[in-house]
């Protein structure tokens, strides 16, 4: 399997980056980790005429806290990194353990946070993650930069929000309140393959025992990552007990689209995100300190 | 189209004149003659092709050679000294862990990875995890685990040999 001849470019700048896009944006790919678009040129599935190379972009490599708080990560950041770095362990761990179930040590050594962000992938562990962060997507373009929440950057399988001569710069996230509970949980057919369903939770129980926070995100159920936007509605104010979990697996179940292919049914899939998104709920619930107000 | 590059594998400094389209395992077997690197699937899934790149086991079918510039390389060439075997290699050859050898570079480079990151692992559970990354159709995998896990004892004893 060999990719058909392009030309190939490595800036050094995201200056340098867009400058080459806008030679040729439609016809211009951007290479990240490279653990996605290597199989597509390989399968020549992708034929691009340029491949711009981010791998030498000093500036989109960093993780930083700023004094507000926020978690700003850079979209060349790679996965293994996600999974180790001790400011991401501590502050965001949801992402921390997100990372650690994609593929294997390898392919986690060069794939990197944007460019699965930017792939897109609907089974893919990141983007889901990022829902239920609510983080906000840094592109850059010829006009300037604009910031995108998760929940409109994923449009559908492989297409993301980013248009032809723009690049997907940073991540920027507001670890969730103090004593939040987190979880995530997939299952896959063998370690490290892709996911046939899994979820991404955040819960906290207030000082008075009931639920004042929740964000969940789903994967590998539809075309993008699914976020239940009646989950608010459902949960604040309850109890975290089981049946309450169990009831709003159930309506995730209902409500999510998955595909048939040969490694799952969309049926059994959907059976999956039900018993995944309780047992994530009672973990995330189980993390929770308690330190929510009264 | 074509890049210059240089790099270093196994020690020993290549350079080359390349199209970019060349994959680096493409690179490594048909450019630097080094035959170990084998290629399964091609598309980063079987593991066979793994080398070190600074150090770190990545895919050499998953990344285009004119990235490796500059890049120093291990690949399982880089295991043996002269005619004695790696710690790890005498591991693979007395526990069985090779049948017809197609994955076993793979593994080899994994495998050293993993015990310079954790020399002190034992547990076969861990030790699966972490090789589960790299296909293997000959073995069932049993003598592998029992090879790398016999692996790491040897390499406490003598430390040294993980510089690889």
């Amino acid at each position: 399997m060999k990719s058909p001849p392009f030309d190939y470019e490595a800036p050094g700048s995201v200056d340098g980056v867009l400058a080459t896009l806008s030679a040729a944006p439609e016809e211009s790919t951007l290479l990240a980790g490279g653990q996605s678009l290597m199989p597509l040129l390989s399968m020549r599935m992708a034929q691009p005429r340029v491949v711009v190379d981010l791998n030498r972009v000093e500036d989109l490599d960093f993780v930083e806290r700023t004094p507000e708080g926020r978690i700003r990560l850079g979209s060349m950041v790679r996965q293994r990194r996600l999974e180790t770095d001790s400011g991401i362990r501590e502050h965001v761990p949801l992402l921390a353990e997100a990372a650690r179930h994609i593929a294997h040590v390898a392919i986690r050594m060069r794939g990197t946070l944007g460019g699965s962000l930017a792939h897109a992938d609907p089974a893919a562990e990141l983007p889901a993650t990022l829902c239920a962060l609510d983080g906000a997507l840094i592109v850059r373009g010829p006009g300037g930069a604009r910031a995108i929440p998760a929940g409109d950057f994923f449009l559908g399988p492989l297409t993301s929000a980013v248009e032809p001569g723009e690049l997907l710069t940073a991540v920027e996230i507001d670890p969730p309140p103090d004593g939040t509970g987190w979880a995530f949980q997939e299952v896959a057919r063998t370690h490290g393959a892709f996911a046939l369903a899994g979820v991404a939770a955040l819960l906290r129980v207030d000082g008075g025992g009931g639920i004042d926070f929740a964000r969940l995100a789903l994967f590998g159920v539809g075309s993008a990552p699914y976020v239940p936007e009646w989950l608010d509605q459902a949960a604040i104010g309850e109890r975290p007990d089981e049946s309450l979990f169990r009831s709003i697996g159930e309506r995730v179940a209902d409500e999510v689209s998955p595909f048939d292919d040969i490694h799952a049914s969309a049926d059994y899939r959907k059976r999956v995100a039900a018993v995944l998104t309780a047992r994530a709920l009672v973990e995330a619930a189980g993390r929770s300190n308690g330190k929510g107000p009264r | 189209m074509s890049k210059r590059v240089s790099m270093v594998v196994n020690g020993r400094p290549i350079e080359a004149e390349l199209e970019p389209r060349r994959t680096l395992a493409d690179f490594l077997r048909e450019d630097a003659n080094l035959y170990g690197t084998h290629l399964g699937c091609e598309h980063g899934v079987c593991g066979a092709c793994t080398i070190l790149l600074d150090g770190d086991p990545v895919r050499s079918c998953l990344m285009l050679a004119v990235q490796a510039d500059s890049a120093e390389l291990t690949t399982v060439e880089g295991l043996a000294d002269g005619d004695g075997l790696h710690p790890l290699q005498e591991a693979f050859s007395e526990h069985h862990a090779l049948q017809c050898g197609f994955c076993t570079p793979g593994f080899l480079l994994t495998a050293l990875y993993l015990l310079r990151e954790r020399p002190d692992l034992d547990d076969e559970e861990e030790i699966r995890e972490a090789l589960s990354g790299n296909l293997c159709r000959c073995t069932g995998y049993q003598n592998i685990i029992d090879a790398v896990r016999d692996a790491a004892g040897r390499l406490r004893q003598a430390p040294q040999a993980t510089k690889g």
